[in-house]
């Protein structure tokens, strides 16, 4: 496993984005190292999702995202990976892990024979994030952290430069979120790989976090956790961090 | 084809084959029901079925615009028509924040009501009013070699981009994060749904054409756990009942089409019934 080295930097350079005559950003502008997570928090309704949405092209902004080799100074291509907060499956649906992951992997039609190599392939990589029991399972059978997992196994193979993570509200319970924090500061820290999370539990990120950003509409304060939970722009937004 | 229908003599020497009409029938309901079955499973995964419906509903309103340009061809017109109406109804599904269901909807009621008018005052519905309930047996030896080749495309779609449709089924933004055209594979797909109904919607009818496509996955989803199993099962499934339904509509003397959905429909609520004991 090839460990970050801190000198590939993903900048995302004045992101506007407007819905009709509303605007909905306005000038973000994030540089993130690999290696480093990166936490964007903020109220309900702030333009968290849609920043995700931005950077993946998914809708139309202003400003664009560059990704620089700092070694020899180059712009290169960025690859990024995703991890949906949920995705469209239901009880009962005739999907396996094996069929969802190899459909993401190979054109060679998951409703034919499968693959013994494939197979074996989609195990290793599940097995890194502790889910390679689930490949015969069926998808909509699993528990949101267990689906977490098998999307965080999809999104990181091919290994992206920028990961984006929409962390789950619903259907994972409060042990499970904390696990999956725990897999992503494992792959920060074995990967070569900048992470950028959006979260709604403001505790955790305390514990994980980089790199705070604390975001409405445009970017109020960035910082270690530390930094931006005892800015007054934080309290302005959450009001006091209560203790727990 | 004479060589082909000896060879359905030799093979199959049944009674029921032996005028060339339900030779002519059978092979095309052996074409169109494994071609319904795995588009099937797709629509029915993306909750579409109302969609495929009302692409049904418009083959009405493109031979009606086809007679006022005075296009020969029907199925040339349904088809482009067809076409038009189903990516037309992707563009608007995606841009609206109405429920897709209440759009597909006001676009279904048009189009008939549209194709309705048009065929009434030129004098032409009685013509086509057989394109309602379709007739499987009156199908011609040149049609079934249009629906060989159409099937034979499908299958090479379907065989190259099946991975790729169930992505986007899954997650768009994740299909596109993984550098999937979503927006292209999304009109590909509705404009093969378009062609094969308006190819088939003569020998199967607007009315039933829907039902084609829907019940043999949704009977198969019923008992299937993965993609394999429901492919698998749905294929045998239309076929099943396409060729039943075929046997008993000579000896019943009862409508092809009906009789296939019919059966397609038994079989629906069997799988429904052992639902529970296969998932489980």
């Amino acid at each position: 496993m090839k460990k970050a080295c801190g000198l590939h930097c993903t900048k995302i350079n004045n992101i506007s984005v407007k819905i009709g005559k509303q605007e909905i950003l306005k000038n973000v502008n994030i540089h993130i190292h690999c290696g480093e997570l990166t936490v964007i928090i903020g109220r309900n309704g702030a333009g968290k999702t849609t920043l995700l949405k931005a950077i993946l092209g998914e809708i139309k902004h202003e400003g664009n995202i560059t990704f620089v080799d700092m070694s020899d100074n180059t712009t290169k291509h960025i690859r990024i990976g995703y991890v949906p907060q949920s995705i469209n499956i239901e009880r009962h649906m005739p999907t396996t892990v094996y069929d969802m992951c190899a459909s993401f992997m190979t054109y060679k039609p998951i409703w034919l024979k499968k693959d013994p190599k494939i197979y074996a392939k989609i195990k290793e990589q599940l097995k890194v994030f502790g889910a390679e029991q689930l490949i015969d399972k069926c998808v909509g059978n699993l528990s949101g952290g267990e689906l977490q997992r098998v999307l965080l196994t999809i999104a990181t193979n091919p290994l992206p430069n920028l990961l984006i993570l929409d962390e789950p509200v619903s259907g994972i319970d409060k042990n499970g979120i904390k696990v999956f924090y725990e897999l992503v500061n494992k792959l920060k820290n074995e990967r070569d790989v900048s992470i950028i999370l959006v979260s709604h539990d403001l505790e955790l990120v305390k514990k994980y976090a980089d790199r705070v950003i604390l975001l409405d509409k445009e970017i109020l304060k960035e910082g270690t956790a530390e930094v931006v939970y005892n800015s007054k722009e934080f309290k302005s937004v959450f009001g006091p961090m209560e203790r727990k | 084809m004479e060589t082909m229908y000896q060879l359905l003599d030799a093979i199959l020497p049944f009674e029921f084959l032996s005028y060339s009409f339900m030779k002519n029938a059978f092979l095309a309901i052996l074409l169109i029901s494994p071609i319904f079955a795995i588009l099937g499973t797709m629509i029915v995964n993306n909750k579409m079925a109302f969609f495929s419906d009302a692409l049904g509903h418009s083959a009405l309103t493109g031979i009606a615009i086809g007679t006022i340009f005075g296009i020969a061809n029907n199925n040339i017109s349904m088809i482009l028509f067809a076409i038009v109406f189903a990516v037309a109804l992707n563009m608007v599904k995606q841009k609206t924040t109405y429920g897709a269901d209440t759009i597909i909807s006001v676009f279904s009621s048009i189009a008939i009501a549209v194709g309705l008018a048009i065929l009434a005052n030129t004098g032409s519905f009685n013509k086509y009013s057989s394109y309602l309930v379709g007739d499987v047996l009156s199908i011609t030896w040149e049609e079934i070699i249009v629906l060989a080749i159409a099937a034979v495309i499908i299958f090479v779609f379907w065989y190259y981009s099946f991975n790729k449709l169930n992505c986007v089924s899954l997650n768009p933004a994740l299909a596109k994060s993984k550098g999937i055209n979503v927006k292209v594979l999304d009109n590909l797909f509705v404009i093969i749904i378009a062609i094969v109904v308006m190819l088939s919607i003569r020998w199967i009818g607007i009315l039933l054409i829907n039902s084609l496509l829907i019940l043999p996955a949704a009977s198969s989803r019923n008992i299937t756990r993965n993609m394999r199993s429901y492919h698998l099962f749905a294929v045998l499934f239309s076929l099943a009942s396409g060729i039943v339904g075929l046997i008993l509509s000579y000896y019943y003397n009862i409508p092809t089409g009906p009789m296939i959905v019919i059966l397609s429909g038994a079989i629906y609520f069997v799988t429904f019934l052992l639902k529970d004991r296969v998932k489980e």
